[in-house]
């Protein structure tokens, strides 16, 4: 299974029916597949969610988590990205304390700012694609961050 | 019409012509039980354990090839057809499952008898519903009756809380399924068909793959055609019995870990693998890697999950097997089977060199003469049930299986205990033949108070039970692979399995000698109400050829050779 493991984002488009979201979960540890990340919303004006998975495995585990995904009744679509646009949100809580304009300044060349002041800690937000995420995360541990949220990922094929 | 969500239930299994239901009541289910009671559309069979309600709502579907209907209660009803509902999962079995669940109140409260049933049977169902508005009925067990027919068939469960089935709604069978994102695709691709038609007259050794998928599809008789055709050779899988005739020139046997030397030696050797309705299990195929090494192969499957799962498939079709089959055969035209004969002729030397046989070497009865033996006395006239372990691959090996539909086991699962409830479901869906069991010391125990049931019912099931005092597959691997440690498998003390069938109201005969034998099964057979045949043999017998597991398929262990007397 590890053989030649890649990291792949998957799109899988369902009905939204109550226990769709847990078909789905179930299928990955019931098959022994990796969920790395997921995200789910509703498509606005329409009966359906869409779900974006980031997975790992061999192409014949990917082609097969493409297959069984589809085999579910409440799916409508899978799509398996090859070339896409991919992005994901975190959230940060720095302390007040630290200097707000470097963090700031990092925000900002990560697509995003400080959104939140309290009296003891701020919030920021980034916005990028995944990989340049984890720098961001790399580069602020310096700022001591308190805690770190991040969305998973979501997709749009090009 | 405005009716109860129970009554919904009835209307809908008539609307579907369900004619037998088999199932357990219990508190949760009582309102549509109360409706049963009322009603005449189809007879209710009740099974004396709920697995037991879904194996014969599995035997009766195998059968006759129609949806099969079970019902049960909530809580532990439910839990205990889990087994079941796996079982058809594994096999593609057809059913229709409805479940009694608290009322709507109640869920999530741990209430009595409460289990979160869809949560269970999510993984080992085709799909499930959990039913909160009566008003959903009518479409929800409409799409289950659909879902588990079309496509690859499979299981599909309906719980409904006790509260939804006393609600009334309208009750409107008559709608269109309005299903968008479950559309099967049941027709090959006519380019791919064409490739693959080129593919099998350029190829020196072909090899027709059999699967059970040729059954579920109804494409036995259309298969046959195809084989006829080409002349090109056959194997079946354990599912796949019956698709050929067992005296068909062009079937060399069974393959995989029991299959003949014959059969997995055609399998090492073909340049192309022609696979239909099959799914590369481990038992066929057995090491990865050397399976059918040398050959293309061909995959046709109605599940576009089956194909390249395990084996990559050079010409994939995903479509219903019979479809393609048809096309195949529109498009055999310039095939010659002249061509392979000499390949036929290799098969038949590996035939020779090493038959499926056994030895008649002790003075204790041998389990194949059994098998055999019955093929002989009954042969067409009776649909054959097993249930799992040694007896199961003997009846698989030696039974002469005349037509698809006949034979009903628990492959992919491997269920002991299935064979007697779903014997009962046989012999309900073809009152016309007489139903047979094969099974073992082991396993009748494992859903022994259905006698209950064939007696009340008058279901004449003939158990013939292979005793050997030992749970001899296991005992098989203890032998082989443990040194002769054979752990918690002499089952030495046993129940006086006459005396057994007796107490219920049945009939028992126990036998030592072939003339008792004979004797037995035509007695039974003549009776006509449920028996047991016990028959005491060979206690160390192996089922041979064997391919160790996770092994190659051409590294088999043999039947040791020995001079015949």
């Amino acid at each position: 299974m590890t053989e030649n493991s890649e990291r792949r984002v998957v799109s899988v488009i369902v009905v939204n029916e109550a226990s769709v979201l847990s078909r789905i979960t179930n299928l990955f540890s019931g098959r022994g597949y990796n969920i790395t990340s997921l995200t789910v919303a509703p498509i606005p004006d329409s009966k359906y969610s869409r779900l974006t998975i980031v997975t790992s495995g061999s192409v014949r585990v990917i082609e097969q988590i493409t297959k069984q995904l589809h085999k579910l009744i409440p799916v409508l679509r899978v799509y398996e990205h090859a070339d896409l646009v991919e992005k994901e949100m975190a959230l940060v809580k720095f302390p007040i304390t630290e200097n707000l304009s470097d963090v700031n300044t990092l925000c900002e060349a990560y697509n995003g700012k400080i959104v939140n002041v309290g009296e003891n800690v701020v919030i920021a937000m980034v916005i990028d694609e995944p990989k340049r995420i984890d720098n961001f995360l790399a580069v602020i541990k310096r700022y001591n961050p308190k805690e770190i949220v991040r969305s998973g990922a979501v997709a749009l094929e090009r | 019409m405005q009716i109860t969500g129970a009554r919904m239930v009835i209307e809908a299994f008539i609307a579907e012509g369900v004619d037998t239901v088999f199932g357990y009541p219990g508190g949760a289910i009582m309102n549509v039980y109360d409706e049963i009671y009322k009603q005449s559309g189809f007879t209710h069979i009740l099974n004396r354990h709920e697995q037991a309600s879904i194996h014969a709502a599995e035997g009766y579907a195998k059968a006759s090839g129609k949806v099969g209907v079970a019902m049960i209660t909530s809580g532990p009803g439910f839990t205990n057809a889990v087994t079941g509902l796996a079982d058809a999962y594994m096999d593609s079995v057809p059913l229709v499952v409805v479940s009694g669940q608290v009322p709507m109140s109640l869920i999530g409260t741990d209430g009595f008898q409460e289990i979160d049933a869809v949560g269970i049977s999510r993984p080992c169902t085709k799909h499930n519903y959990l039913v909160t508005d009566a008003a959903d009925l009518p479409r929800v067990l409409k799409e289950a009756f659909y879902i588990a027919r079309s496509g690859r068939p499979g299981p599909v469960h309906v719980d409904i809380p006790k509260d939804v089935t006393a609600q009334i709604a309208e009750f409107n069978y008559d709608v269109e399924l309005d299903l968008e994102t479950y559309k099967p695709h049941t027709k090959g691709n006519p380019r791919q068909i064409v490739k693959v038609m080129e593919a099998i007259a350029k190829a020196k050794r072909p090899l027709f793959y059999l699967g059970g998928g040729i059954i579920n599809a109804k494409a036995a008789y259309e298969v046959r055609d195809l084989v006829h055709k080409t002349g090109i050779p056959a194997v079946e899988t354990l599912m796949a019995r019956g698709v050929l005739s067992f005296d068909d020139e062009l079937l060399i046997s069974m393959l995989g870990m029991h299959g003949s030397y014959a059969a997995n030696m055609a399998m090492s050797e073909t340049d192309l693998v022609i696979g239909l309705g099959v799914r590369f299990d481990d038992r066929v195929t057995g090491k990865l890697s050397e399976f059918a090494k040398n050959a293309d192969v061909i995959h046709v499957d109605i599940d576009p999950a089956s194909i390249s799962k395990l084996v990559n498939a050079d010409f994939p079709i995903v479509g219903d097997v019979k479809n393609v089959v048809n096309e195949m055969i529109e498009q055999s035209g310039h095939i010659n089977p002249d061509k392979y004969e000499s390949w036929r002729e290799t098969i038949s030397h590996f035939d020779e060199l090493h038959p499926l046989t056994f030895h008649e070497d002790t003075d204790r009865l041998k389990p194949q003469w059994v098998v055999k033996r019955v093929g002989e006395l009954l042969g067409d006239s009776a649909n054959i049930s097993t249930d799992v372990g040694q007896h199961q691959m003997w009846v698989a090996q030696f039974y002469p299986f005349t037509r698809p539909n006949q034979w009903i086991t628990s492959g992919g699962l491997g269920t002991m205990g299935f064979g007697f409830p779903a014997a009962i479901g046989v012999k309900t869906a073809c009152p016309d033949k007489i139903s047979i069991n094969f099974t073992g010391d082991g396993s009748i125990l494992m859903n022994v108070q259905e006698l209950m049931t064939a007696v009340e019912r008058k279901i004449p099931v003939i158990n013939i039970i292979l005793n050997n005092n030992f749970l001899g597959m296991v005992r098989q691997w203890q032998t082989l692979f443990y040194d002769k440690r054979h752990s918690q498998t002499d089952l030495s003390v046993q129940p006086d399995f006459v005396k057994l069938s007796e107490a219920f109201g049945g009939i028992g005969y126990r036998v030592t000698t072939k003339e008792e034998f004979d004797f037995a099964l035509k007695d039974a057979v003549e009776k006509n109400i449920v028996t047991f045949i016990e028959v005491v043999v060979e206690r160390f017998e192996n089922v041979m050829p064997m391919v160790p597991s996770g092994g190659s398929l051409f590294n088999m262990m043999l039947l040791e050779k020995k001079e015949t007397k």
